[in-house]
C-alpha cells in the first residue's frame, strides 16, 4: 500500500511516521520506533507477546494494521514504569516468581494492567479469561494468576486503582 | 548443612525487574548496525535427489545480496554424530528441509526471493515409521552413514538406518523371566512433541576484516555454537565470539548449534553486516527438533509379592532425518531403562532410527518422558493383575540407598519413597472417591528418575572479580532462559563468598569474556557450574584471609569475613574493611600486598565412566534426581474429557538453592507435562508436519490450567554444592503417566499412548463396552 503519515499518542507523546498502513503495530514499534519491549512470538495472533495497549484495551499489536490506530492512544510495556517505578502489577510479578524466561511477561503484563482498569477486583476465573490469550511455555500460569490477584489486592490497599 | 545464609532462601530473581519492565535485551532487541536478512528456500519433498537449483531469478531480485546453496557450502555439523550440512547438498531428507538462503536488504525482498528459486527434486521412497526403517529393504537415508564422523560411544549399524544401537545386559534375564510368577508384555507408542518456547530460534553473525566471526544466537551453549563452528569451519576458537542474550524458553530445542553456521558464508561476503535470521513460528516447529516418537515393546516378570524379577525393553525410537543429537537420547533412555526401580535382571535395545520425519531432538527429560511411560504404566498393569496397590508396588520395587541402575550405577543419594508417599498422602491415595452426576473418578501415581544426559568430560568453569569496593562480579557460561540460573548462581557464590547476594553482579556469557560451560542442558547447571562458582568463591575468599592476614600480621587461621570486613576472632581491634583488602592491599608503610582479587574454579565429572558396548554397564550417572506425580481426574463418559481435580508433584532437589525458582520450575514442568498428556502431539503425514502453528498445535493456556501442589523434598546430594542437585526437566516426566493411570483407575481401560484427548478416551470408553 502506498505510504501515509500515521499520528498517534504512544506512551503519552505525540508520534508522525510515514509508513505502509498496512504495516502491522509490532513491526512499527520494534523495528521503526526502537521500542523492543514488545515481543514477537507468532505474528498471527496467536500466542499473545505482543500485547500493547490500544486506547484502553489490550490487543495483539501484530494483528493490527498501523493505519487503525491514526488518531489512537497505544501503550506499550515502556510507558507502565515511566518515572523511574514500577508498576504495582510489576512489582507483585516480582515478588509472586511470575516471571521466568520473560518473553511473555510484557505481554502477560499489559493483559493484567487492561483488565485491572476495568475491573479492579477480579475473581479467578475473570483473571483467567483476561490472559487465556497469552500462552507461557515456562511458568505453568500459578504464580501469574496469583500475582494478578495481589496486585489488584495492592492497588486497592493504595487506592490508586489504574485510572 | 547448618548456618546457610543466602542458599535455600527466596532472593528476588537476579533478572525479574528487566523482565518486567520489557527492557530485559533477547537477541533481536536492539539495533546491531547495517543488516542484512536471511531467508530459507526449504525442500517441498520428504526424501528426494535435488537435481538443479535455479538461483537466477532470486539473485536478480531487487534488494538481493547473495543466494548460497549447499553445493558451494557442503561444511558438515553435529554433536555427537556428524551427519547434517547447513543445507542440503545432494539430497533432501525431510520435508521443509533448508536448500537454500537467501540475504537480502529487507526481510520482504529475502522472502521474495525465495520464492523465485526453483528446485528440482527426484522423489524418493520415503521412511516415515522407524520400525519400517529398520528393515532390511527400507530405503536408506544416509548412505555414508559408516563413514561419519562419531563420539565412539555410539553405534551405528553400517548399511542401515540404525545410527545407534545401545544395548544393556545386566544380570541374566533368562533367570529372572524363570523367576517370575507373571508375565506381563505390552506395546507403547509416545508421539513427537514440539517444545514451542515463546521466542523462537534466531541468530545473527557479522564478519570482520581482521578475520574474526562474531555470532549471537539463541543457543542453550555459546561455548558449543563455538567449538562446532570452528570445527565445520576450520577456524580458530579465539577467533570466533559467541554472544548470549537472554533467552525466551529453551526445553533443549536450542540445545546444541544449529542455524549460526547458516550465514558465515553470506556474512564473509560483506564485512561489517549483520547477517540475521529469525525463524517464525512455523519455521521454528518445522525446522528445528522435535522430540522423537518412541515406539516400544516392555516386558516384565514379576513374583507374586510384588517383586519385578526380570525387565526386556525394546525402544525403537523415530531419530527423524539427521541424529546428530538424538542418538545420546537413546543411549540415555538405554541406561535408564529400569526407570526409578531397582530390578536385578536387565535386557535392552535401544534403536535410533532415521526417517524422513523432523529432526529428533532434546526435549526437557532427554528421553525419560518417553521411556518412563512404559514402566509406570506397567507397573499399573503389573498391580492390576497381581491385585495390588499400585503405590506398593512401586515402593517394592522402588530404588533405594545402594539400589543399581539398569546401568550397574550404585545410587546413594535419594529418598524415592518420600517422594512418593507426598504426593500420594495429597490426592488422598486409597481413598476411592465415588462416581458423581455420571462422571468417572480416578486416580492415579507415577514415579521419575532422571540424571544429566552429558559426556563424562563435560566440564564448568567460573571466575569471581572482587571490585575495589568489595562487591563482586560472577562470570559464568551458563546460559539464562527462564530457569533462574542467574540468581541461584549467584546464591551460592554469595553463600561461598560471604558477600551478600545483591553485592554480587552476575551476566549472561559472552565467549570472550566469560570462561568454559558445556551446555545449559540435562538439569545439570546448578550442580555443575554451581560446583565450579562455589571453588571460585572459596579460592577469592581464601585470597581475602590471606591478604587481609598479611596486612592485619595476624594469622589467617584467626580471621573471619563478614561480607563486610574481615576480623580477627582473638583481637577484636584487628579489622580491615573489605574495601581495604580488595583494593590493591598496601601496608601503611606504603608496601603492596597484593593486587586485585580474582577467585577461579572447575569442575569435571570424577564419578563417570565410559559404557560397557557389550552390556552398557557402568557409571553415566553424574546425579540421580527422583521425584513423583499424583493426579486425580474426573472423566465425563458422553464427551470422553478428562478434567483434572488435583495434580500434585514431589521433587527430590537435594537442597533447594531457591525455593521459590525451585517450585517455579516444579509447575512448569508439571503443566508442560499436562499439556503434552492431555492435547500435544505433532501430526505428520508422509514426512509434512501439519500443526506447525499455536492454532494447529494448542499447548496449556491459563484457562485450562489446573490449581497444583508442589513438594520439594530434600535429600542432600554428598557432591553437589550446598547438597543441591538439577531439577528443571524432571517434573515433566511423571505427570503423562500419572494421568493416564488416573484415567485407567475411573475408566477401567488402558491407555498405550497419549495425548488422552477426548477423542481418543471416548474411543477407549466406547471400546470397552
Ligand atoms: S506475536 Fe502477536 S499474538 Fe503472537
Ligand atoms: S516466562 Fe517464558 S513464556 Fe512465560
Amino acid at each position: 500500500m502506498k505510504k501515509q503519515v500515521i499520528i498517534f499518542q504512544l506512551n503519552d507523546e505525540p508520534v508522525e511516521i510515514y509508513v505502509d498502513p498496512a504495516e502491522s503495530l509490532l513491526t512499527v514499534l520494534r523495528d521503526r520506533l526502537g521500542l523492543y519491549g514488545t515481543k514477537a512470538g507468532c505474528s498471527k495472533g496467536e500466542c499473545g507477546a505482543c500485547t500493547v495497549l490500544l486506547d484502553d484495551r489490550a490487543v495483539n499489536s501484530c494483528l493490527v494494521p498501523v493505519g487503525k490506530v491514526q488518531g489512537c492512544k497505544v501503550e506499550t510495556i515502556e510507558n507502565l514504569s515511566r518515572g523511574g517505578k514500577v508498576h504495582p502489577i510489576q512489582e507483585e510479578f516480582v515478588d509472586k516468581g511470575a516471571v521466568q524466561c520473560g518473553f511473555c511477561t510484557p505481554g502477560m503484563v499489559l493483559s493484567a494492567y487492561a483488565l485491572l482498569k476495568e475491573n479492579p477486583q477480579p475473581a479467578r476465573d475473570q483473571i483467567k479469561m483476561a490472559i487465556s490469550g497469552n500462552l507461557c511455555r515456562c511458568s505453568g500460569y500459578k504464580q501469574i494468576e496469583e500475582a494478578i490477584l495481589s496486585a489488584a489486592k495492592k492497588l486497592a490497599r493504595q487506592g490508586n486503582s489504574i485510572t | 548443612m547448618a548456618d546457610l545464609k543466602t542458599v535455600g532462601t527466596s532472593v528476588p530473581r537476579k533478572d525479574a525487574i528487566e523482565k518486567v519492565t520489557g527492557s530485559a535485551e533477547f537477541i533481536e532487541d536492539r539495533y546491531m548496525g547495517p543488516m542484512l536478512y536471511a531467508k530459507m528456500k526449504k525442500s517441498t519433498v520428504a526424501h528426494g535427489k535435488i537435481k538443479n537449483i535455479d538461483t537466477t531469478r532470486a539473485l536478480k531480485h531487487p534488494g538481493v545480496k547473495a543466494v548460497l546453496t549447499g553445493k558451494e557450502y557442503p561444511n558438515r555439523i553435529g554433536l555427537y554424530l556428524i551427519d547434517r550440512t547447513f543445507l542440503a547438498v545432494d539430497k533432501v531428507r525431510f520435508w521443509g528441509e533448508p536448500v537454500a538462503v537467501v540475504a537480502a536488504v529487507t526481510e520482504k525482498a529475502a522472502a521474495e526471493a525465495v520464492d523465485l528459486i526453483e528446485v528440482e527434486y527426484e522423489e524418493l521412497p520415503g521412511v516415515f515409521d522407524p520400525r519400517e526403517g529398520m528393515k532390511p529393504d527400507a530405503p536408506i537415508i544416509h548412505e555414508d552413514l559408516a563413514n561419519y564422523e562419531i563420539v565412539p560411544i555410539f553405534y551405528p549399524e553400517k548399511g542401515t538406518n540404525i545410527a545407534n544401537h545401545f544395548k544393556v545386559r545386566k544380570g541374566d534375564i533368562d533367570k529372572g523371566f524363570a523367576e517370575a510368577d507373571k508375565i506381563i508384555e505390552r506395546d507403547y507408542y509416545v508421539p513427537q512433541m514440539q517444545h514451542v518456547p515463546i521466542e523462537t530460534h534466531k541468530a545473527a553473525v557479522q564478519w570482520s576484516l581482521d578475520g574474526k566471526l562474531t555470532v549471537w544466537s539463541t543457543a542453550q551453549s555459546p561455548n558449543v555454537v563455538r567449538q562446532l563452528l570452528a570445527k565445520s569451519l576450520d577456524m580458530p576458537m579465539h577467533k570466533i565470539r559467541v554472544i548470549s542474550s537472554y533467552i525466551g524458553g529453551g526445553f533443549g530445542c536450542k540445545a546444541g548449534a544449529s542455524i549460526e553456521g547458516l550465514l558465515v558464508p553470506i556474512a564473509q561476503k560483506f564485512p561489517g553486516h549483520i547477517v540475521r535470521i529469525v525463524f517464525n513460528r512455523e519455521e521454528d516447529m518445522q525446522g528445528t527438533f522435535t522430540r522423537q516418537a518412541l515406539y516400544s515393546k516392555l516386558k516384565t516378570g514379576v513374583k507374586k509379592d510384588g517383586r519385578i524379577t526380570a525387565l526386556q525393553y525394546e525402544m525403537v525410537w523415530d531419530g527423524g532425518a539427521y541424529t546428530e543429537y538424538g542418538v545420546n537420547i537413546v543411549r540415555a533412555a538405554g541406561y535408564s531403562s529400569t526407570g526409578a526401580y531397582d530390578i536385578p535382571n536387565v535386557k535392552t535395545d535401544s534403536y535410533c532410527v532415521y526417517t524422513n520425519n523432523s529432526i529428533g531432538g532434546p526435549v526437557r527429560g532427554f528421553g525419560m518422558c518417553e521411556m518412563q511411560w512404559g514402566i509406570e504404566r506397567q507397573l499399573e498393569e503389573i498391580a492390576r493383575e497381581l491385585g495390588m496397590d499400585p503405590l506398593e508396588v512401586r515402593l517394592i520395587n522402588g530404588m533405594k540407598k545402594g539400589s543399581t541402575t539398569a546401568s550397574g550405577q550404585v545410587i546413594h543419594d535419594l529418598d524415592y519413597d518420600k517422594c512418593l508417599k507426598v504426593v500420594a498422602d495429597k490426592i488422598g491415595w486409597g481413598k476411592k472417591e465415588e462416581s458423581r452426576d455420571g462422571k468417572y473418578r480416578g486416580k492415579g501415581i507415577a514415579g521419575l528418575v532422571k540424571c544429566p544426559a552429558q559426556p563424562s568430560n563435560a566440564a564448568s568453569s567460573a571466575m569471581i572479580r572482587i571490585n575495589e569496593d568489595g562487591t563482586a562480579h560472577v562470570m559464568i557460561g551458563a546460559t539464562e532462559m527462564g530457569q533462574g540460573m542467574l540468581t541461584a548462581i549467584s546464591q551460592i557464590a554469595s553463600e561461598a563468598l560471604h558477600i551478600p547476594v545483591d553485592k554480587i553482579d552476575i551476566k549472561v556469557p559472552d565467549t570472550d569474556f566469560t570462561p568454559y560451560e558445556w551446555q545449559s542442558v540435562g538439569s545439570r547447571i546448578t550442580y555443575t557450574c554451581g560446583t565450579s562458582v562455589k571453588r571460585a568463591a572459596e579460592d577469592a575468599l581464601g585470597q581475602i584471609y590471606r591478604v587481609a592476614a598479611d596486612l592485619l600480621e595476624t594469622p589467617q587461621e584467626d580471621l573471619s569475613f563478614d561480607g563486610k570486613k574481615v576480623f580477627s576472632a582473638k583481637n577484636p581491634d584487628l579489622t580491615a574493611t573489605i574495601r581495604e583488602v580488595a583494593d590493591s592491599c598496601k601496608k601503611c608503610t606504603g608496601e603492596g600486598i597484593a593486587g586485585p582479587i580474582i577467585g577461579r574454579g572447575s569442575f569435571v565429572p570424577t564419578n563417570m565412566t565410559n559404557l560397557d558396548p557389550e552390556t552398557g554397564q557402568g557409571n553415566p550417572g553424574l546425579f540421580y534426581c527422583f521425584g513423583a506425580t499424583g493426579v486425580e481426574v474426573e472423566v465425563d463418559p458422553e464427551t470422553g474429557v478428562v478434567k483434572i481435580l488435583q495434580l500434585a508433584c514431589s521433587i527430590d532437589a537435594g537442597k533447594a538453592v531457591n525455593p521459590q525458582l525451585c517450585t517455579a520450575q516444579l509447575h512448569g514442568g508439571t503443566i508442560m507435562g499436562l499439556s503434552t498428556a492431555l492435547y500435544e502431539e505433532v501430526r505428520f503425514d508422509k514426512g509434512i508436519m501439519l500443526n506447525r502453528n499455536f492454532t494447529d498445535y494448542k499447548i496449556a493456556t491459563i484457562d485450562n490450567t489446573p490449581h497444583m501442589d508442589s513438594f520439594i523434598v530434600e535429600t542432600p546430594e554428598t557432591n553437589g554444592p550446598y547438597g543441591a542437585r538439577g531439577i528443571g526437566e524432571q517434573p515433566m516426566i511423571g505427570v503423562a503417566p500419572a494421568i493416564a493411570n488416573a484415567v485407567s483407575d475411573a475408566l477401567g481401560v488402558d491407555f498405550n499412548t497419549f495425548p488422552l484427548t477426548p477423542e481418543r478416551v471416548w474411543q477407549a470408553i466406547k471400546n470397552k463396552k
